[in-house]
């Protein structure tokens, strides 16, 4: 539980330094298109990865959870059908609970 | 958020507000959903409170959540999660023209610096109406994203085990929720996220916990550097 209280607080002093930075530093380093577009995209790659990894990985090895791809399945419909954050949320949670409930995954 | 920027700018003192309180009582809401998350991964309520009131920057909340859930990898988890709020520090360089240049003020309104905030603030006509924007949204979903993550958390601990509920499901599918926008804005962003997967799936048996998504940050230099640079906008 202390690593847990470690984590906690190093996740977030280190999340409010880098707020601060952008705030601080100087002008000027956005000026470089590359630069800015590595910006845009390193989001969507971490998150990518957090989605794939929280997905099919179970600590060092990879798995398939049948209710948990379902779940992660219902999400994609709810988002294709524009459906609002916290409704994809429940969706999808909803899904793989329903089917670990009714024993069929 | 796409909405509010296509939207046309009034200059109305009260619009920005208003766009900044509904966007931060809708997106502030989901607040719950981490708070279910951090304690049904082995986070304690304390735990999942003081991460939404100091860290306050949903996407790194989630991924140390993750971490902790897999167990261990506490270090990578925090590397990750702090890696994933390196894009407030890009947020920052637009907006600091726009907030409070010094002092304890500035200390206070970095810690707003976040999607949202940002969404809204650079939405806006004039530096003033940026400022009203900024104040309302970081409010707003400031104290709806604490009390929910309380709600959550105190839940969570109430209701059957996270695997009952589903409650593994719901980061991965926020996470896919977060970049859906920006998937589907152009060839070179779905790209980047599918190569950023495959890269920590490869390197999920070969490194510790949290540092295959790490890794994956490799798929957005590439991208950067190999794609073609989109329109100017």
């Amino acid at each position: 539980m202390t690593g847990v209280w470690v984590a906690v607080l190093v996740t977030a002093a280190g999340c409010y330094a880098l707020k601060l930075t952008g705030l601080v530093v100087p002008r000027g380093v956005l000026d470089n298109p590359r630069v800015r577009r590595f910006a845009e995209l390193v989001p969507i790659a971490l998150l990518a990865a957090l989605v794939a990894v929280q997905t099919f990985g179970a600590g060092q090895s990879l798995s398939l959870d049948p209710a948990r791809l379902a779940g992660l399945g219902a999400a994609v419909a709810a988002l294709l059908l524009r459906a609002p954050f916290l409704v994809v949320i429940v969706v999808a949670a909803g899904t793989a609970a329903a089917l670990r409930a009714l024993g069929v995954a | 958020m796409t909405d509010i920027e296509d939207r046309p700018a009034e200059r109305t003192r009260a619009r920005p507000v208003r766009d900044g309180m509904a966007l931060g009582l809708a997106v502030g809401t989901s607040g719950i959903a981490f708070g279910a998350a951090a304690v049904g991964s082995g986070m304690s309520v304390a735990q999942a409170c003081v991460l939404s009131l100091l860290a306050f920057t949903g996407a790194s909340q989630f991924a140390l959540a993750g971490a902790v859930a897999t167990g261990g990898g506490l270090i990578g988890g925090a590397a990750s999660a702090i890696l994933l709020g390196s894009r407030n520090a890009l947020y920052g360089l637009r907006l600091a023209d726009l907030l409070p240049r010094r002092g304890a003020r500035r200390l206070l309104a970095a810690h707003g610096v976040i999607d949202e905030t940002t969404a809204v603030t650079l939405a806006q006509p004039d530096p003033a109406a940026a400022r009203r924007g900024f104040l309302a949204t970081f409010a707003t979903i400031y104290v709806t994203w604490n009390l929910t993550t309380l709600l959550g958390a105190l839940g969570a601990g109430r209701i059957g085990s996270p695997q009952s509920l589903g409650i593994d499901v719901i980061g991965p599918a926020a996470f896919l929720a977060l970049i859906w926008p920006r998937l589907r804005a152009g060839r070179t962003e779905r790209a980047v996220g599918l190569a950023g997967a495959l890269i920590a799936l490869a390197a999920t048996p070969v490194l510790p916990p949290g540092m295959p998504v790490i890794l994956a940050a490799t798929a957005a230099l590439a991208g950067a550097v190999l794609a073609p640079l989109p329109e100017a906008t």
